[in-house]
């Protein structure tokens, strides 16, 4: 077994990129064909897949989630309380979000989203997961050392700070309403998204400081 | 299952590796396994808990040496012969030598995004109250079984507060299998970081999982 899992995902791709076709690419090629030939799968619905991965479904809508929150009460209130509604009516839904719940980080308290046992995400709202979020060293420390899994994303809190970890083992997904930054006061929604970042919504990370966005 | 996607509270994986936002994949192949796993699941062969158990099956030295999209291949190479959909030999030739089998559905093209943006709903009506109440102390069950389950091992005999019931959803344990949908009230459980870990524990640490009613058991 490797001990440096977090770096194992990147020996993977060198050794990918350094032939003409990998192992690993000829396999997958290979069963995407016999699907393809069997009739189970079509192959402009891969396309369309890969392309609603790639264009359409990413943090930048979580991003506009917090935005809305930070600037309308009404709206964060909603959201904690039935957070699958609430994301739905910004336009965002559906696979891997089914079942939503929106957490805030605040002076007293900082969450964490994590999945011990695979890799469950709000995809709607963030998109694919990062290799990082499915990493082993990942999945591992952040319910047994979150500082120090912080630490590692240039997160430092204070130590009174409550750290609180929520294990996505259910159909239930997570993701943090991450603190408005000072200094963000009288900014438009779209500037606000600006501020949010994906790791900010895992908990992984706090919104940028308004003078470092844009 | 005992398997190797248990990982919470172990230790030598070395740091965590952040990445840049804008990069969504590593490699032109992970984009092609996110896709085929994808289409290939909305056939209705199988359920997400069965191809969970799938990935949580595979030799442990295989899953820690793997990335996360190798990992997906693996399992989905060795679901996709289990359910007689291709034989091995395919596999191989990567080339039809038998008949398809039927399957439910077929998901086209034109299909995908309205799919992706109604996904699957694991919530059922209840058929009973909550046993548990919010606030009220309990236990995780001990439960060592060779087939799937969503209970971690590191809060097993551990005591926990009941913080949310979410409602009633489909039980993994019983729908990996083909057992049936077994819906049971599902609750966030949350631990102090000391009763995980032990009093050299991060005193400020909470953990929660989600847990089915039957996970449970009352403090006595």
């Amino acid at each position: 077994m490797h001990n440096d899992h977090g770096h194992n995902h990147h020996r993977h791709d060198h050794h990918d990129r350094g032939s003409a076709l990998s192992e690993t690419e000829l396999r997958v090629r290979a069963l995407e064909t016999l699907l393809v030939a069997k009739g189970y799968v079509d192959p402009a619905a891969l396309e369309a897949i890969i392309e609603t991965y790639e264009t359409k479904i990413g943090p930048r809508n979580g991003a506009r989630v917090v935005a809305r929150a930070w600037n309308d009460p009404a709206y964060r209130d909603w959201l904690l309380r039935d957070a699958t509604a609430a994301i739905a009516a910004l336009g965002f839904g559906g696979r891997q979000g089914e079942h939503m719940v929106a957490v805030e980080n605040t002076e007293a308290q900082h969450n964490l989203v994590v999945c011990t046992l695979c890799s469950c995400y709000p995809w709607p709202v963030l998109g694919l997961p990062p290799a990082w979020y499915k990493s082993p060293a990942y999945r591992s420390r952040a319910v047994i050392d979150p500082r120090g899994v912080l630490a590692e994303f240039g997160v430092s809190l204070p130590a009174d700070r409550q750290i609180r970890v929520w294990d996505s083992t259910a159909e239930t997904r997570y993701f943090v309403i991450p603190q408005r930054p000072p200094g963000s006061e009288g900014l438009d929604e779209a500037a606000l998204a600006d501020l949010v970042t994906r790791d900010s919504m895992i908990g992984a990370g706090v919104a940028r400081q308004p003078a470092a966005a844009s | 299952m005992n398997g190797p996607q248990d990982v919470g509270g172990m230790m030598g994986f070395g740091p965590v590796v952040p990445e840049p936002e804008a990069v969504r994949f590593h490699a032109d192949w992970e984009k092609r396994v996110l896709a085929v796993t994808l289409a290939a699941s909305a056939t209705g062969v199988w359920t997400i808990d069965a191809m969970r158990f799938s990935r949580e099956s595979l030799p442990p030295a295989m899953y820690y040496g793997s990335s996360y999209y190798r990992i997906w291949l693996e399992a989905l190479t060795n679901r996709l012969i289990a359910e007689g959909m291709v034989t091995a030999e395919e596999v191989a030739a990567g080339a039809s030598r038998e008949p398809a089998r039927s399957v439910p559905r077929v998901l086209r093209a034109e299909a995908v995004g309205p799919a992706l943006a109604a996904g699957t709903r694991y919530a059922r009506e209840p058929s009973a109250p909550a046993r548990f109440s919010v606030n009220e102390a309990v236990r995780m069950r001990v439960i060592n079984l060779p087939t799937h389950t969503r209970l971690p091992r590191y809060v097993r005999g551990k005591v926990g507060t009941v913080e949310r019931a979410h409602g009633v959803f489909v039980l993994p344990d019983t729908n990996a299998h083909g057992l049936g949908e077994d819906p049971q009230w599902l609750y966030t459980i949350r631990f102090g970081g000391t009763e995980l870990w032990g009093v050299e524990a991060d005193p400020t640490l909470s953990v929660s999982v989600d847990a089915w009613e039957s996970y449970l058991e009352p403090v006595t």
